[in-house]
């Protein structure tokens, strides 16, 4: 049996029995020993392997497509194209962290009359095994009528550049749409004050322009998805997802089903970071089911995840900023053109929400623009838009610290965002940690120590993310030993299982070991929104908490039956006992959690809990980084010395896996920062699709990372959880650039700040 | 394009196995589609992720780039074969308690290059284990809690 680790609680969780400390996760021992099934272990009775012919261009039309020879070759069991689905209708679904249009939705997981990017699919193979699906892809034949593709934000902007979607009009900020088609899917805006006033009030202006490359989620798990559409016209689909039931909703329309007729069971899953909500191989792997009869698993190999899921937008962005000469912020003006990929979609929204929110600045204009070009159509990652926008937006206001010759925290600190502020979209802040990271970060070890030597510098940057709620699910049974199966429906991509237990353990006062978290397919509990938002643990847990207390209820309404007394004189104490009134004799009457447990089954039955949880609110998230960097200045290269990242968690129910989150959000940030880049040549090939040359941080590219966990409660949540997930990756790019700066005296302009960009800023421009 | 299926004989996990391979199987496709031991995942199919990593007559292999067919007499050991019964290793047990996994996808990859690492160079600095896990990547957890658990497992006091 796992048992709990002694571990000192946090002085802001010493009120909790079970919350702040660091349980063994209950999935733990599968996942160390190799049992736990990701959604690739799966077979079934008669499985067929699939796989998926994709195109060879960026942009071009399909003429035609001859399946024939592949459907001959002995072994091939089914050949889909787009051809085979139902007609999608134009109408928007729920995707999770957004919406789509199903046509669109449908054209990027197949084809029709166009492929937009290297790698779309165009068809896809049933066989007896996967090497003969191979071969039978080498035999299906596609004429293309090849078009000059679009690859770059601002190019695709401009007035007769190639379009994609001869159907796409801009939408302009007064809601109408433009008359000629665009590759521009639409234009946003937030204002606030009088920008123009703002920088005239200003003693200095920065204006700096930025462009940064798509860069993958990275997730070392591959897409996968299995399908048994059965006789009777019920779909069984088991998939790696972040959401089952986006999956479902997703799935049934294209094809035309009832949602009622769509089973998803998620399957433990390998890593997602907002990247495995779309689906792509689902209901291909669905209608190659029903052609064939049998069920079908399709799986993508990691050049196909490079070429045709995720990845983040690149983009091409303008910040203009200016302060007087005591620090304030007078005005700032943001622009940002977001590639979206093969569709529109970008996360350019939020991340023009959270391009200034840091910061009370009382003249802001922020536009925000959507734009697609012949590469993968973008999905969310981790905190979608505002890795880029705030790279831009913290990268200025360092640059402003440094010319008037102020601290860069104490220049944050002096503008900070607090509680009653409102920022440009109109979110007003209630209780929020900003300033509270940005001191802990000043007090902190590493911010007060010296940093010597050549080549080094250090920078800090800050981070926002807003964090969702929305709906989630929990069921519980009491067992008669007093311990408690509790199903979910959230996929739980990083110890959500564990803290989503706790916070039920928490409120029934037992330990969390007793509690049995189990994530269930979409038919056996209520509706749960995607793994992703940072809001599994917030609205998870908000869940599990109100379940925990339909329990309590209903233990109190048993033990007044059993003593055959009024309900409203029998209370569920937070030590998990459970007291009534005296007896006739005058000895007090209580049950402890499992003498009760003990008795429901002889005394009424067994009871369940529930809870299904909407909820509209959140708890946004702060973030500070603090990064020493060392320059090469002979190859351009960039090492990481020491890292700290300071979080506001609101309460950090399992400490051990916030700062998993915090480290793992560092990680991709700090990679996003130095290395990771999509680079296509001119005719829209990716030059660089395999894990060797889209290069992710290994283990020895970091150092350890400092976190430190600050907790402002949140005060709309049981326990005060705020998100953690997102926000970690937001600051180490602006922080790294900041360093940089501090080290050789160059401010890039560019993600990644790799050592070609590094070696073109310095040693090239000097020639 | 016939296929030729060649008969493998070796010893996986302390058993002896006979299978059948198609002659393209990879190691990886044998131990998963063939056996049914899918412990080592696959995630990049071509030696740069060390999600597949097993060992193969005491060396840490990318299980994707072995031919199956060339297994033939080999002594193999995969994730599943590290615990005995449900007494974990020192080390899956300090990757339980340090939280060093998130997703649990690149965890049998680590789980088998560090009990490698351990065998070899039993008290390893933090440069060696960074070093020895390169091979590996993880993209939940920046590697902090991985290390930690590889020192745990090493004796060695964790700041």
């Amino acid at each position: 049996m796992v048992t709990a680790q002694s571990q000192p609680q946090s002085r802001e969780t010493e009120q909790y029995n079970v919350i702040g400390t660091r349980p063994i996760r209950h999935d733990g021992v599968d996942k160390v020993t190799g049992a736990a099934q990701y959604g690739a272990d799966i077979t079934l009775p008669g499985m067929l392997a699939g796989r998926v012919l994709r195109s060879p261009h960026a942009h071009a039309r399909i003429v035609s497509i001859d399946t024939s020879k592949a459907e001959a070759l002995a072994g091939v069991h089914a050949v889909v194209t787009n051809a085979d689905f139902p007609r999608a209708a134009d109408e928007e679904i729920d995707t999770g962290e957004g919406s789509a249009n199903l046509r669109w939705v449908l054209d990027n997981v197949i084809a029709s009359d166009k492929v937009l990017y290297k790698g779309h699919a165009v068809a896809a193979v049933a066989a007896s095994d996967h090497h003969i699906a191979e071969d039978a892809l080498d035999l299906i034949e596609v004429e293309y009528e090849v078009l000059a593709p679009v690859l770059d934000v601002r190019d695709a902007m401009v007035d007769g550049s190639p379009l994609l979607h001869d159907s796409l009009h801009t939408r302009e900020l007064d809601g109408s749409n433009s008359d000629n088609a665009s590759n521009t899917a639409s234009h946003l805006q937030f204002t606030k004050g009088d920008t123009e006033a703002g920088f005239a009030e200003a003693d200095v202006v920065i204006e700096r322009e930025f462009e940064t490359s798509m860069a993958h989620q990275g997730y070392i798990e591959p897409h996968n998805g299995t399908a048994y559409w059965r006789a009777d016209g019920t779909l069984d689909i088991w998939t790696s997802t972040q959401g089952a039931f986006v999956v479902r909703d997703s799935v049934a329309p294209l094809l035309q089903l009832s949602p009622s007729q769509v089973k998803v069971t998620p399957m433990e899953i390998g890593g997602g970071f907002g990247g495995k909500i779309p689906v792509y191989l689902e209901p291909l792997a669905a209608l190659l089911s029903q052609k064939s009869g049998r069920p079908v698993k399709l799986t993508m190999n990691r050049e196909e995840v490079l070429l045709a899921t995720g990845p983040t937008s690149g983009t091409y962005m303008r910040v203009r900023m200016g302060a007087k000469s005591d620090g304030t912020i007078t005005a700032a003006d943001v622009h940002l053109a977001f590639e979206a990929g093969a569709y529109p979609g970008s996360p350019v929204g939020a991340g023009a929400m959270c391009s200034l929110a840091p910061y009370d600045i009382p003249n802001q204009k922020i536009d925000g623009y959507d734009v697609v070009v012949n590469k993968p159509k973008t999905a969310a990652y981790r905190a979608p838009g505002a890795p880029q926008a705030e790279f831009a937006t913290e990268s200025v206001l360092n640059e402003l610290a440094e010319q008037l010759g102020h601290d860069p925290l104490d220049m944050r600190l002096k503008n900070a965002s607090v509680e009653g502020d409102t920022t440009a979209a109109g979110m007003p802040f209630g209780v929020i940690g900003n300033v509270e990271c940005m001191t802990a970060a000043q007090e902190s070890p590493h911010w007060q120590s010296e940093l010597e030597g050549p080549n080094r510098g250090r920078g800090v940057a800050q981070g926002f993310w807003f964090n969702i709620g929305f709906e989630s699910s929990a069921y519980a049974q009491v067992n008669g030993d007093g311990t408690v199966p509790l199903v979910l429906g959230s996929t739980d991509i990083g110890g959500t299982r564990a803290s989503i237990a706790m916070q039920l353990a928490e409120t029934l006062g037992i330990s969390s070991d007793d509690v049995h978290p189990h994530v269930v397919d979409t038919n056996s509990v209520g509706y749960t929104q995607v793994t992703g938002g940072s809001r599994t643990t917030f609205a998870g847990g908000w869940a599990a908490y109100e379940c925990a207390m339909d329990i309590r209820r209903q233990m109190e309404e048993r033990a007044a039956q059993i003593w055959e007394c009024d309900a409203s004189d029998v209370t569920y104490g937070d030590d998990a006992v459970v007291r009534g009134p005296a007896d006739e004799d005058g000895n007090d009457r209580q049950f402890s959690f499992k003498e009760l447990a003990g008795q429901l089954a002889t005394s009424g039955g067994h009871i369940v809990g529930r809870a299904d949880v909407n909820k509209t609110s959140s708890g946004p998230a702060f973030a500070t980084h603090i990064v020493d960097v060392e320059v090469d200045p002979d190859t351009g290269k960039v090492d990481i010395l020491r890292y700290t990242a300071v979080q506001d968690a609101g309460t950090a129910i399992h400490p051990a896996y916030v700062e998993g989150q915090m480290q793992g959000g560092v990680a991709q940030g700090v990679g996003m920062a130095l290395n990771e880049e999509y680079f296509y040549d001119d005719s829209g090939d990716l030059k660089n699709a395999s894990l060797l040359d889209y290069r992710m941080p290994t283990a020895l590219d970091l150092p350890m990372i400092e976190p430190i966990i600050v907790e402002v409660p949140n005060p709309g949540h049981p326990y005060g959880v705020r998100g953690v997930g997102e926000v970690p990756i937001i600051p180490p790019a602006p922080a790294v650039r900041a360093a940089i700066a501090n080290a050789i005296g160059v401010h890039m302009t560019e993600l990644p700040m790799s050592p070609r960009a590094i070696l073109n800023a310095t040693v090239l421009d000097d020639e | 394009m016939a296929t030729e299926h060649i008969v493998v004989n070796c010893n996986i996990n302390g058993e002896s196995q006979t299978f059948l391979a198609n002659e393209r199987d990879s190691l990886l496709e044998a131990l998963r589609d063939r056996i049914g031991l899918t412990g080592a995942k696959e995630g990049c199919n071509n030696g740069n992720c060390g999600a597949c990593c097993v060992n193969m007559d005491g060396r840490i292999v990318n299980s994707c780039l072995v031919m199956a067919a060339e297994c033939e007499g080999s002594e193999i050991r995969t994730v599943e074969g590290l615990a005995m019964g449900d007494q974990l290793t020192p080390l899956q047990n300090a990757f339980l308690e340090q939280a060093a996994l998130q997703c649990g996808i690149c965890t049998p990859g680590f789980l088998v290059a560090a009990e490698a690492l351990l065998e070899e160079n039993p008290d390893p600095s933090e440069h060696e284990i960074r070093y020895w896990l390169a091979g590996n990547l993880c993209r939940c957890t920046g590697y902090d809690k991985i290390v930690k658990a590889v020192q745990q497992a090493a004796g060695q006091s964790i700041v």
